[in-house]
């Protein structure tokens, strides 16, 4: 079987039950696109082809077990399902870097959460990815082993920091991949490369095991090729695992799926500052979803727009604290070895928590975050006309091109402005992929919903991909 | 909001455990300033009377029972696993104390 077209999970699954292809094609498959194309597009860090391969074959094995393809899914529901991690997972016996020299031989004694119910799910791991060194960065720029190419065209930024797990599942060389989503990481790229990603709500999925970069921000998701596979991991991902105390086993009531449904669009997310062709997409969006039935009310969301300063204060002060552990003792290599994002950032943080300044701006951060809260719980508070979600674009403009913003701090976090809102509110947000730039790049869009409320996302992001005929685009072939 | 200064920036530095060399600092210098001057437009903001959050999920105190669960212990081989210097199942380090000539 040779080269075949990479799969949504429910196809795969019937595609091995029906006996079209075996995991172990489909395994080889992965392995030999990834083989043919990395050194091109730099996405894998470390490639697991010998584990990957012995999964597989357990994987064959354990489906002639299965009468049928219900039972095989009630106990492995991910079954024959390839996944990469973003290098910022810890993978017991599989080096694991935060895209950092600084861990460049880091051998983890356990695995994290998610990586374990993963495979414990039947998922294959097939390597680790590449991302922004402990994932500071919006465009995959800032990896200290190279920056991820966008597999559309390579003179274009994957987005990042989760760089290699959106262009792996984008240019099918993984059918799934992890990521986190700190101020935009999993959406950003997920955009960029046009694949869905979910940022889940914040403490909906355990982030022990995975290296932490701000802590009342971080949040751990997916990129996956369609909604229902990103509802199908989130499934298996979410939940508390007695190890994270900040995960909650809550899902938030959903409205029924044929209940009349009211999007909000925010005003302040569709300024002049935004892009023409990412305004148009949007647009585009709103129009599909009205033509269904679904309604649309204009909203003011007045703090978001103080959203990327505060955001800016609080995720490098957290990034301060949870660097500060890598002094050298611990992990080998000494802090000279952190790349200039790193150290600006851990500085930046020492500098806004130190004496004299925590006031003016590290608590100022913490009131504005509580008024940015207040705004999205008006907006969809139920009892006063509020609304089921929220549209608003992924990123102020299209993909850009590698090295345009890379020297200008400044340039670069203004990128992120419409996607910290979500982790400074803790709200779920998914990115879904909609169009293509003039340039041939991809565009989309994201939908915020309530906390707990990802089951709503998805019933939107399906309801979506049906009125507009999705079908996954692969980058390459 | 005020000038960073460059001994502003050696003194963040060696508060953060860096060590910069001098090209670092006049270079970071630059960028931490306008970096600076970007997130001091908080400064607009009227935040009186607002009280600051850092858990949105509304969770306070999480216990679990003080016991210790063998299978999230690693062993003293998997410990060791991530150096190549040890002896007698401890790791090597550099002695921190001296003897004192005056004891």
């Amino acid at each position: 079987m040779l080269n075949m077209e990479p799969l949504a999970i429910k196809q795969t699954q019937e595609g091995l039950f029906a006996k079209k292809f075996s995991t172990v094609e489909i395994v080889e498959n992965y392995l030999k696109r990834i083989n043919k194309n990395n050194d091109r597009l730099n996405i894998f860090l470390t490639v697991t082809s010998d584990e990957a391969r012995a999964g597989a074959k357990r994987t064959d094995n354990l489906i002639g077990r299965y009468k049928n393809i219900e039972e095989a899914r009630k106990d492995f529901p991910l079954f024959g399902v390839v996944v990469a991690h973003k290098d910022l997972f810890l993978t017991r016996g599989v080096r694991t870097t935060a895209g950092s020299k600084l861990l460049t031989d880091y051998m983890p004694q356990y695995s994290a959460s998610v990586v374990n119910r993963l495979e414990d799910a039947g998922a294959i791991m097939i390597g680790k990815v590449n991302c922004d060194a402990w994932a500071h960065g919006s465009s995959g720029e800032n990896s200290d082993f190279g920056s991820t190419k966008n597999p559309w065209n390579e003179e274009y930024v994957p987005g990042g920091s989760s760089s290699g797990s959106g262009a792996a599942v984008a240019s099918g060389l993984s059918a799934i991949a992890t990521g986190t989503d700190t101020g935009g990481s999993i959406r950003m790229p997920a955009s960029f490369c046009g694949v869905v990603g979910l940022k889940p709500t914040y403490g909906a999925v355990s982030r022990y095991g995975v290296i932490a970069m701000a802590s009342s921000l971080d949040s751990v998701g997916h990129f996956t090729l369609t909604t229902d596979d990103s509802k199908m991991v989130f499934d298996i991902t979410r939940g508390e695992d007695g190890k994270d105390s900040t995960v909650k086993s809550e899902i938030s009531k959903q409205k029924s799926v044929n209940s009349k449904l009211r999007i909000g669009i925010p005003k302040e997310f569709l300024t002049e500052g935004v892009d023409s062709q990412v305004a148009k997409t949007v647009a585009e969006a709103v129009n599909v979803f009205k033509k269904d039935g679904v309604e649309f009310k204009q909203i003011s969301l007045p703090h978001t727009k103080y959203g990327n300063l505060a955001y800016y204060i609080i995720q490098p002060a957290e990034v301060s604290s949870n660097l500060a552990r890598y002094d050298g003792i611990r992990y080998g290599h000494r802090r000279s070895v952190f790349g200039d994002e790193s150290k600006r950032r851990i500085m930046l943080g020492t500098y806004v928590l130190s004496a004299g300044y925590y006031d003016a701006y590290y608590l100022k951060a913490m009131k504005v975050r509580s008024k940015i809260i207040e705004d999205f719980n008006r907006v969809f508070d139920s009892s006063a006309d509020g609304v089921d979600a929220i549209i608003a674009p992924v990123s102020p403009t299209p993909p850009f091109k590698a090295g345009e913003k890379i020297d200008d701090p400044i340039k670069m976090y203004l990128a992120d402005v419409f996607t910290v809102s979500a982790n400074l509110a803790g709200i779920p947000a998914l990115a879904l992929p909609f169009g293509f730039s003039t340039a041939g790049l991809p565009l989309g869009f994201q939908l915020m919903g309530h906390r707990f409320g990802e089951n709503l996302l998805f019933e939107l992001g399906r309801r979506f991909e049906q009125l507009t005929d999705f079908t996954p685009k692969i980058a390459i072939d | 909001m005020g000038k960073l200064s460059s001994d502003d920036v050696k003194h963040v530095a060696q508060l953060a455990k860096l060590s910069l060399t001098g090209q670092e600092v006049k270079k970071f210098q630059k960028q931490l300033e306008k970096v600076i001057d970007y997130i001091s437009e908080l400064n607009e903001i009227d935040i009186k009377n607002v009280e600051p959050t850092s858990q949105m999920t509304g969770l306070t105190n999480v216990y679990r029972n003080d016991k210790v669960v063998s299978e999230n212990c690693l062993s003293q081989e998997n410990a060791l696993s991530g150096t190549s210097k040890k002896h007698n199942g401890y790791f090597v380090v550099e002695a921190l104390l001296t003897e004192r000539g005056d004891a």
